[in-house]
Parts: C-alpha cells; structure tokens; sequence
C-alpha cells in the first residue's frame, strides 16, 4: 500500500506491481489481490491470468511497443508505462499513443522514475495517475500537475492546439489572448 | 521583432517561477545535483571549469534594442561585463552565479527573452539566416516560420527528454545561409509549381563527432504540414533514437543506421497518423504570427545617393569596409551591415556591455532599432540606408566592431574552448588571436580572400570546424593540447565536410601551418577568383599535405617543438 497520485488527487493504493526477476524470467503470479503484469506475462500467460480473481493492468517498459495491447484494451483494469530513468522519454510517446492512436480511456499510470518536476508534461501526454520514486512526497509534488496556465501544442488534455483555439475564439482577428 | 501577445507573457513568467522553485529546492538540498541537472540544463544552466554558464536564447538570433540593452545590464550586474554570442546564434554569460539565475531569468522575462530550452534534451533555439526577411532571393521570411516553431516546441509535453539534444534550421529559400543541411532537421523553402510554398526537408545532418550531411526525406512539404511532420519525426525519433550511447544519441546515427530511405518510411507512417490532424496550420495563424513581428518603414529612397558614391571614391578605408561587411538589400537605398565581433585580440563573438549599449545605440540611430546575431558571430544591422553608412563606419571603428574582415580569413568562428569549457580538449581563443596576428595585414587578407577557418576546441564542434575551409580541431594528445587540421569543409548550398590533413600539430605550430596552406594556395589558383576552397576541390589535399609535412616542413616544425620545449 502506498500513496499515489490519482486523478489529481493523493490516494491510497493496493495494486501489486509484478516485476521480472533479476534474470528476466517471469514473476509469479499471486492468486487474488489486484496485480499489474508485465507485458511479457500477459503475452505468455493471458488465460490464465483472465481466469483468476482480482484486478488485472498490466505493465510496458519504455522500449516496449503499445500496439502489442491494442487490440486487448477490454480486458484491463489500468495500464502503466515504465521509465527506467527519468530522463528516458519513450513513455511521454507510448502514452500518447495509447490515448491517441489506441483510444485507452482507463487509467494510465507512471511508474518507475518518476519525479515531481515531470508531472506536468506527463499529465499532458496522458497519463492521469503517477507513483513517484521512492522518497518523493506525491503530497507536495501534487500542484506541479497543473505547473503552467496554458500550451501551444495540442496534447491529450488539450487536443486543440492554441492557434485553433484563438481561431475558434475569434476567426476574423486572431489577436484573442 | 515578434512582439509576444498575453499568453507567450504568462509562459515566459511561469516558467521563471518554476525554475525559482526548482532552483531553491536544489540549493536547500531537497533535491539532488542528479535530479536538478536536467531541469537547469532546459532553462540554460552549465556548471561549468570555473563557474556556472548561463546560455540566453535569442530566437533565430533577431534582437531588439531594449533587448541588448537588458543583456548589458545583465552582463554588468550579474557577470564580468561581457557576453559571448554563440554559434547557434545566442549570447553565454560565463560568469553567473546559481543563486542569481532565477533573477536573471525574471529580468529577461521583462523584454520578453528567456533561456528555456537553451540546452537539454529538447528541441533548442530555431536558427535562421540572418538575411532573413531583406535578402533579395528570399521565398518566405523565415523569421515566421522560426516562430511558428519555437511556439510548437516549447513545453513539447512528447519531447522533453529526447535521447539527445535536437537542432532546427529555417532557409528562407534556394540559398542555405543557415546550415540547414547540418542540422537534426534542415527545412529549405520552396515554391512548387503553382506557386505554393513549402519546404523541402533534411534530416540527420551535423557535426559533432560523426558529422553528417543531412538527407532529403521530402523534396516539398506543403507548409499546411509543417508541425504535424515535426512531429512525426520527432516521435520516431524519440522512440528509436540510441539512448545507450551518448555519442550515438543524435537523429544522425538513426538516420544512418536504419538508412535515409527506410527512417523516411517510418516517418510517412507514422505522419499518416498526424497530417490533417489539429496541429495541421491555418493561414489565419500564419497571418497572426507574420503581423506581430514589428517591420520597418522604409522610405522610398535613391540607390546609390551620390554622398555615398563620392565617399567610397574618397575613402579606401571605408570602402574596403563596404566591399567586406556590407550586403545587398531588397530595397532600393537600403544595405545591411555586418558589425564584426572578431577584431584581432577579442575571443571571437565576445562583446563587452559596453559595446552592447553603444550597438543598441547605433541599431537605434541606423537601423530601425533592431539587430541580429549571425552564426558566425558576428552582429547584423540589418536596414541601414546608404547614406548613413559612412557615418555608421565611422562610429562603429571608434568602437572596435568595424573590421573589414567579412567572409575572410580572420573572421575566425570559435567556441569558447579550454579556457572556459569544461567540455573543451583544447583552447581555441588563443589559437584564434595567433592566426588573427599572423595575417594582420589588410592587403594580403584581401589577396586571399573569402576564407571560412573554423575552430572548435573539441568534438563537439560548436565552432563548426567541419564546414570552415580551413577547420581546427583541439585534440587531447597524451595530456597536451594539439589541433587537426583539415581543409575543403564548406556551409551553404555546396556543403561539405573538411577532410584531415595530416597529423596533429602544437599550438605554436598552427599559424605557420595555416601560412603553408595559403602559401601553395596562392601559387596554384588559376585567378583571384579562384577561391581557397575552389582549389581544394579541384586539385584535392594531397599537394597541400605535402606542402605542410613534407621533409623540409618537418625539420622545420622539429625545430619549433625543440624551441617550444626550451
């Protein structure tokens, strides 16, 4: 059990993150509870994980390609992406995808190295629920989700760029700011 | 000049928030120097040999009076009183404290500047010609363009943390005088058949330490396209790029390694997703973007006014100074000038604040109160008229910027090197000053004519060594600070990379070699329109090899290491 944020929101949570062991091979899995799988468990052991009781997400590491769950959205409770190190941003990409292009609307959640001054960008390309590294506070990292008033670009949270906005505000002049 | 709208305001602010907020939190230890680096490296912040450096962007290198006036103050209050322009057409303050970064990120919000994305492993300041806008081959002024990305790129949610630092260059049109093909992505205007405008698109070019010239992936986007191809790119980018390498990290090795044609196939894959989606432009925007940059009011006036004609007549001085550093408009009666930042005995780019108030003073008087920096150092006012260039001349020799030394030999680009770089094998001002003293003379310089020397002080390459005539490189050799020299590296629409001389040689040694080049250049150029480079190609580098180590210049340099050991 530990505190995450969620919604934009501190709560508590009891999902179980399965890992692989040190040498790669699969974790077991435990009987009951809620467990978020990594993708390799899902793609080897998919009945029987369907066919146990308990909330079932499952886990994609930043080098790991979302279209391998397109098509089994259904059977999912949240799904999460891994960042190894802070500084790797394949997942900013994976989870646009996921929401953009695969149409996930359930949790998507951060895991790994993830710090409070990331939150934002993260939140933006659409993930909506983040465990912060061991020893981050989520209670004091809670306001850089919403660290700056307004974007140029689209995003997940915004999916009309800030030029088509104005446009839509004021086609003739443009100069709505 | 773009002038911001409430919005851009409010960014620029809240980021100096966040950065105050980050920085307090590192300096009261609640966060690491591991976790606070990549958030000061995105807002400009070095630690650097002998203190922090902090990098100012200064968007496709176009500034406004008030503007330069805000970097002197800031050059004064917070640094030694100077700055260094750079490469990439921003100015490096070397002397800042950490604690005092955040003031002088507020400051620069006062004049809508910033250093957000300065360095990092972001997308960084969006380079131009600096012709842009009165070049008289020109199809679009880039300087929209370059805005129209700079808004797209900064706070990109996708691409913060690329597996390497990513450069964007705009060409206005057919003539590259931005380097676009070495850059990460070069964009080249264009005009199709029925006279749409669009670009056409490099990819994978640069220096560094495995430079590349970039490849074509589209011969013309149509402009409608512009930001979601961006991104295209750079989502392939960013999820294929190495990031277990930090010398494989650029776009370039990707490009490489997949091959021009199989990376331009992922990325029209992946743009099927994107084109026509909301990122895809409106004219409306162009329009906007365009009508909040400031223009000048020109007057109509006489080409060629005879006060003018008459003191280029009277003056060889001056007018060797306009054969040099002054360049054609698109109006009649108008010229841009080059103001050089490279007079013999100053680090190549520096400027003191005290030049900096008395440019923005010239740019006032002369130019419409604005200016730009160039890439190679140097700064631009772009829209004097004809006849105030005999005064200007006169005003910017009383204040050292008027070395008539445009294009040529001594207009030396050079990165900062081992005497502030942390990064940097070798010293590069030094080495500037001793060629810089070697060819002092006016009419030699002018007899060899255009020549582009490069240096930088490590494999990095800020100092674009690759793509000067004459490039040198600081090596490490065995603890000692030597330099490689190679020659017929070229920029512009010929680009190409120099090829090694030889091996390296001592610091000492490096005019004298530059000398020897020159030397077997003059005896076997066809005509004084033949340049450096021109011979270069056409007889290749084995004569000037062998003219710089053959047996006698060996003795010779055996001798200058014995007198330089004594």
């Amino acid at each position: 059990m530990a505190d995450i944020i969620k919604q934009q929101r501190v709560a508590t949570d009891n999902w179980r993150l399965l890992r692989p062991s040190a040498d790669g091979g699969l974790p077991p899995v435990p009987p009951t509870g809620d467990v978020i799988v990594p993708l390799a468990l899902w793609l080897e052991q998919r009945a029987a994980l369907l066919s146990r009781s308990g909330g079932l997400g499952v886990w994609l590491d930043s080098h790991e390609d979302p279209a391998h769950i397109a098509d089994d959205q259904r059977h999912f409770d949240l799904v999460a992406v891994n960042f190894p190190k802070s500084t790797d941003g394949r997942g900013y990409s994976i989870a646009r995808l996921l929401r953009e292009r695969y149409g996930w609307r359930g949790e998507l959640r951060a895991i790994g190295d993830v710090l409070r001054d990331q939150l934002y960008d993260l939140s933006r390309c659409g993930f909506d629920a983040f465990v912060l590294r061991p020893g981050e506070d989520p209670h004091a990292a809670l306001p850089a989700v919403e660290e700056f008033s307004e974007a140029y670009q689209a995003s997940v949270t915004q999916p009309l760029p800030l030029f088509r906005r104005r446009y839509l505000a004021s086609p003739d002049g443009m100069e709505w700011s | 000049m773009y002038i911001y709208d409430q919005i851009d305001q409010r960014l620029v602010e809240e980021r100096v928030a966040q950065f105050r907020d980050q920085t307090r939190r590192f300096l009261t230890g609640e966060m690491s120097e591991d976790e606070f680096r990549p958030l000061r490296l995105r807002n400009g912040l070095y630690i650097q040999r002998h203190a922090p450096m902090l990098r100012v962007a200064i968007p496709y290198g176009l500034l406004a009076t008030r503007q330069l006036r805000a970097l002197a103050y800031i050059a004064r209050k917070w640094d030694r009183g100077y700055g260094h322009f750079s490469t990439r057409q921003n100015i490096q303050f070397n002397w800042p404290r950490v604690e005092d970064v955040p003031d002088i990120l507020a400051k620069l919000a006062t004049v809508q500047m910033h250093a957000i994305q300065t360095s990092g492993n972001c997308v960084r300041n969006i380079t131009a010609d600096h012709f842009a806008g009165i070049a008289p081959d020109e199809i679009v002024d880039p300087f929209v363009w370059c805005e129209v990305i700079r808004q797209w790129s900064t706070f990109h949610p996708e691409f913060t943390y690329l597996p390497r630092k990513f450069k964007i260059a705009v060409s206005g049109g057919e003539q590259d005088r931005a380097a676009a093909r070495v850059h990460d992505i070069g964009l080249q205007a264009q005009r199709d058949a029925q006279g749409n405008v669009g670009f056409r698109v490099l990819v994978g070019g640069g220096l560094g330490r495995t430079p590349m010239i970039g490849a074509v992936i589209r011969e013309f986007l149509p402009w409608q396209h512009l930001l979601t191809y961006l991104e295209a790119i750079l989502r392939v980018y960013n999820r294929y790029g190495r990031r277990d390498n930090l010398n494989k990290a650029r776009i370039k090795i990707l490009v490489k390694e997949r091959a021009p044609e199989v990376f331009r196939q992922e990325v029209e894959a992946e743009w099927a997703h994107l084109k026509d989606g909301p990122a895809t432009l409106i004219a409306g925007e162009i329009e906007r973007i365009t009508h909040r940059f400031t223009r000048p009011r020109y007057q109509p006036l006489d080409p060629l006014a005879s006060a003018y004609v008459l003191a280029l007549g009277r003056d060889k001085a001056f007018a060797n100074w306009v054969r040099r550093n002054v360049h054609r408009h698109k109006v009649p009666g108008y010229a841009a000038v080059t103001l050089s930042l490279k007079k013999t005995g100053v680090p190549p780019g520096d400027a003191s604040a005290d030049q900096m108030d008395a440019v923005a003073d010239l740019a006032d008087r002369y130019s419409f109160g604005e200016l730009r920096v160039s890439h190679e150092q140097n700064l631009i006012l772009a829209d004097v008229r004809q006849a105030d260039l005999y005064r200007l001349w006169r005003e910017a020799s009383a204040l050292g910027l008027a070395t008539p030394n445009i294009g040529l030999l001594t207009n030396i680009i050079a990165c900062p090197g081992g005497d502030f770089c942390s990064l940097a094998n070798a010293k590069s001002i030094p080495v500037a000053e001793a060629i810089q003293r070697r060819f002092d003379d006016l009419d030699y310089l002018y007899d060899i004519g255009e020549l582009d020397l490069n240096i930088s002080g490590c494999m990095n390459s800020c100092g674009h060594h690759h793509i000067g005539h004459i490039g040198i490189l600081g090596v490490d050799k065995q603890g000692a600070e030597f330099y490689q020299i190679s020659i017929g590296g070229a920029q512009g629409n010929d680009a190409a990379l120099g090829k090694v001389l030889g091996p390296s040689v001592s610091q000492a040694e490096v005019p004298g070699v530059i000398e020897r080049l020159i030397d077997l250049y003059l005896a076997r150029r066809d005509s004084e329109a033949e340049r450096f480079i021109d011979v270069v190609r056409r007889i290749g580098i084995e004569p000037f090899k062998e003219h710089v180590y053959g047996g006698h210049h060996q003795a010779a340099a055996g001798r200058d290491r014995q007198l330089a050991a004594a």
